[in-house]
């Protein structure tokens, strides 16, 4: 306690400390705004310097696949968007081996260059981070 | 707030970024600058063609700091500067040149 707070505990200055930030994404691109939504954030989260790292898995890894067409669903092909990231300083982008493999997909099927990893691995990156948001 | 070009009357949102992007052209980014007592020069229009491309290559319109980093790598130092960006644009380059561009306005820090 000082007396230049008034007696009011003030917090540690974090202002210089960089996070690890990683966006979980386990959904399919349309149907549901999850898949979206999560590249909104992360877009907008990019402003604040963080270290970011993207995941997919499950039905996510097909956010992520080249080749989209949704004119006959009538809803925006964001894909492209992906290839922005790297504009944005995130290159971190990281496809679950099994989810990839169980979609009968292969490393040179996705939009951007993906870091495909397996399930252990998968788990240890989420196990390093100081906030995992999962969409 | 719809506006007037050439006598064809285009939808706008609340803000002045047209509703439908398909009315794009250039007569209609030369009526939005006139609302703003804003004459497009040809470093104006070195941006907002920019923007479209970038735009139609990643269907989304750039961050501010994405946008200054870019033309930077376009266009040169002299050019991919925040200084040189605003003065052109002083509404804020990433709102105003995407509003000329017939552009939604952009995701985030702007």
């Amino acid at each position: 306690m000082t007396e230049a707070t008034g007696g009011i505990e003030m917090e540690e200055d974090t202002s210089g400390k960089v996070k690890k930030f990683l966006y979980v994404n386990r959904k399919a691109p349309y149907g549901t705004i999850y898949a979206l939504e999560s590249l909104e954030v992360v877009l907008i989260a990019a402003a604040f310097d963080q270290d970011v790292s993207l995941a997919f898995l499950d039905d996510g890894v097909y956010q992520v696949v080249k080749g989209q067409h949704t004119k006959g669903i009538d809803v925006k092909n964001f894909s492209p968007t992906y290839r922005a990231l790297e504009g944005y300083d995130i290159e971190k982008l990281y496809v679950e081996k099994e989810s990839m493999e169980a979609r009968g997909l292969k490393e040179s099927d996705f939009i951007v260059p993906m870091k495909i990893i397996g399930a252990q691995e998968m788990a240890g990156l989420m196990q390093s981070q100081d906030v995992v948001l999962s969409f | 707030m719809p506006i007037t070009v050439a006598g064809k009357t285009i939808e706008t949102d609340e803000e002045g970024y047209l509703s439908n992007r398909t009315d794009w052209n250039e007569e209609v980014a030369k009526e939005m600058a006139k609302v703003d007592n804003c004459d497009l020069s040809q470093n104006h229009w070195e941006v907002i063609n920019f923007l479209r491309e970038y735009y139609d290559e990643y269907q989304i319109a750039p961050a501010v700091r994405v946008l200054t980093k870019a033309i930077g790598k376009k266009l040169g130092p002299d050019k991919g500067n925040s200084k040189y960006l605003y003065e052109l644009f002083p509404y804020g380059p990433a709102k105003q040149a995407c509003k000329y561009a017939g552009l939604p306005k952009p995701t985030g820090c702007v």
